[in-house]
């Protein structure tokens, strides 16, 4: 299984990016898309470097804004003289495979300065509102020294919430004709927000969206104390941006930071994210190995038979899988 | 040609903001399978290289339908050439002479596609002319 030519490459790669080749990192990120074993070699030497950067995902519903807030918080980090990346996700064609990837033409701004880098990544098939390699791309940018690494994600509905097990501090972008109070009150993608940004706070409107969030936000199981350690959600802070008045975006951008990584045992919860990323990753990739598992050529012929005894009524489903399963660990490499 | 889809970039160097064809293009070969990253309109030669670094895309696909040409397509395949990205592939649409198609082709266009193309050959020439990586 070992490509070592592959390897070189990914390991090459690497080092280039770390010094600073742009087109290094873009081709890297191809391979890094591609998961392949140019891409394991890299991430073998990038992982351990990486873990510094400040890991913020943008999420909301199509059109809200989110990256055109991108561009504002970009230029906003620019300003104060530290390097940006933007993982910027678009969903592919379930029918063709194929992909708009967009969001550039609102960063474009950004294009021709050396200290941002902008990659955008179609969904290729994944749920959930982010590319399968997301996480692993991150982890490159990091490693190449980008402080502050913005990952949007595609445009969501109400329950595409991966980016919250990914990202530090997660943003959820709500445009103000979000709807009445009662949308603030279903559970899914406001529950994992940190930070609430309520965009054209230049249109009418917005403030009493951003007042009706706060409300419906900060009610409830957060302020139980008798739910002892149940999980709760989060309770997001709620702010106002306006990219055409130029208003809210520092404070938004000094809010993220608030909220930046730490390795300090006083703020467990900054540290947590990395756990749950960990977490996140760790069992994803479980269960690719279970599926590459089971579409090996020695597993088709026992899933085979067991598909024929289940359809025939011979064995049931639960104890069919559970026998498939068992014989994974005998086919390990 | 590479078994992932192929990435390409429409671009629109230049200040004509006319991006109608540059759209139905991109919404075209998004129905052919490849993944198209659109940057918009009024686009410097700089902005579109360094879109094509960040994004290492296989196909470079400029609009261009002010005249300007001739000027900033050479300059576009010169930068690419300075950033080593000598294995995209680069192509123009648009309102192009017949006349000027030899001087961009000895610039490093490899392809110019005029009105009345369809998008069945755009999405053929680039299947059969995207060169594969080397691993």
């Amino acid at each position: 299984m070992t490509h070592p030519a592959a390897a070189d490459h990914g390991r090459a790669l690497a080092a280039a990016a770390r010094s600073g080749d742009r087109r290094a990192l873009g081709r890297l990120l191809t391979e890094i898309e591609g998961r392949s074993a140019a891409a394991r070699a890299a991430l073998g030497e990038l992982y351990p470097l990486a873990g510094g950067a400040h890991l913020v995902g943008i999420t909301g519903p199509p059109g809200a804004g989110k990256s055109t807030l991108v561009t504002s918080l970009v230029a906003a980090a620019r300003a104060q003289g530290r390097t940006v990346a933007v993982l910027a996700i678009d969903p592919s064609s379930p029918i063709t495979g194929g992909a708009i990837l967009g969001d550039r033409v609102r960063m474009q701004q950004h294009a021709a300065d050396d200290g941002v880098f902008i990659r955008s990544m179609a969904t290729r098939g994944h749920a959930g509102g982010l590319a399968v390699a997301t996480v692993d791309a991150a982890s490159v940018l990091d490693a190449c020294g980008f402080g502050l690494v913005l990952i949007e994600t595609v445009g969501t509905g109400q329950g595409e919430v991966d980016v919250a097990s990914l990202a530090d501090t997660t943003v959820v972008v709500q445009a103000p004709e979000m709807g009445d109070e009662v949308q603030a009150l279903k559970a899914g993608l406001l529950e994992v927000a940190d930070i609430v940004a309520v965009t054209k706070a230049d249109r009418p409107g917005a403030d009493q969206a951003a007042a009706s969030l706060r409300a419906m936000l900060t009610v409830g199981a957060q302020h139980d104390r008798a739910a002892g350690d149940r999980p709760r959600p989060r309770r997001p802070e709620v702010l106002l941006v306006s990219a055409i008045a130029g208003t809210g975006v520092v404070e938004l951008l000094a809010a993220i930071d608030r909220r930046a990584p730490s390795t300090d045992d006083a703020a467990p919860d900054r540290r947590d994210a990395a756990y749950v990323r960990a977490e996140t990753q760790l069992v994803g990739l479980v269960m690719e190995r279970v599926r590459d598992r089971l579409a090996s050529p020695a597993a088709r012929a026992r899933l085979a038979e067991a598909v024929r005894a289940v359809a025939a009524h011979e064995a049931d489903p639960y104890i069919a899988a559970d026998g498939l399963l068992a014989t994974f660990v005998d086919d390990a490499p | 040609m590479p078994d992932r889809p192929i990435k390409v970039l429409i671009a629109k160097p230049g200040l004509d903001g006319h991006d109608r064809g540059a759209k139905v293009l991109a919404r075209g070969l998004r129905d052919e399978g490849f993944e198209v990253v659109y940057t918009g309109i009024r686009q410097t030669p700089e902005m579109i290289v360094s879109a094509a670094v960040q994004e290492d895309v296989d196909v470079v696909g400029l609009s261009i339908l002010s005249g300007a040409h001739l000027t900033l397509l050479p300059r576009i395949t010169g930068l690419l050439r300075d950033q080593g990205m000598t294995d995209v592939l680069v192509a123009a649409g648009g309102i192009i002479p017949d006349e000027d198609v030899p001087v961009l082709q000895e610039a490093g266009v490899a392809a110019v596609f005029g009105p009345g193309t369809s998008i069945g050959q755009v999405a053929e020439y680039l299947r059969a002319n995207v060169k594969p990586r080397d691993a």
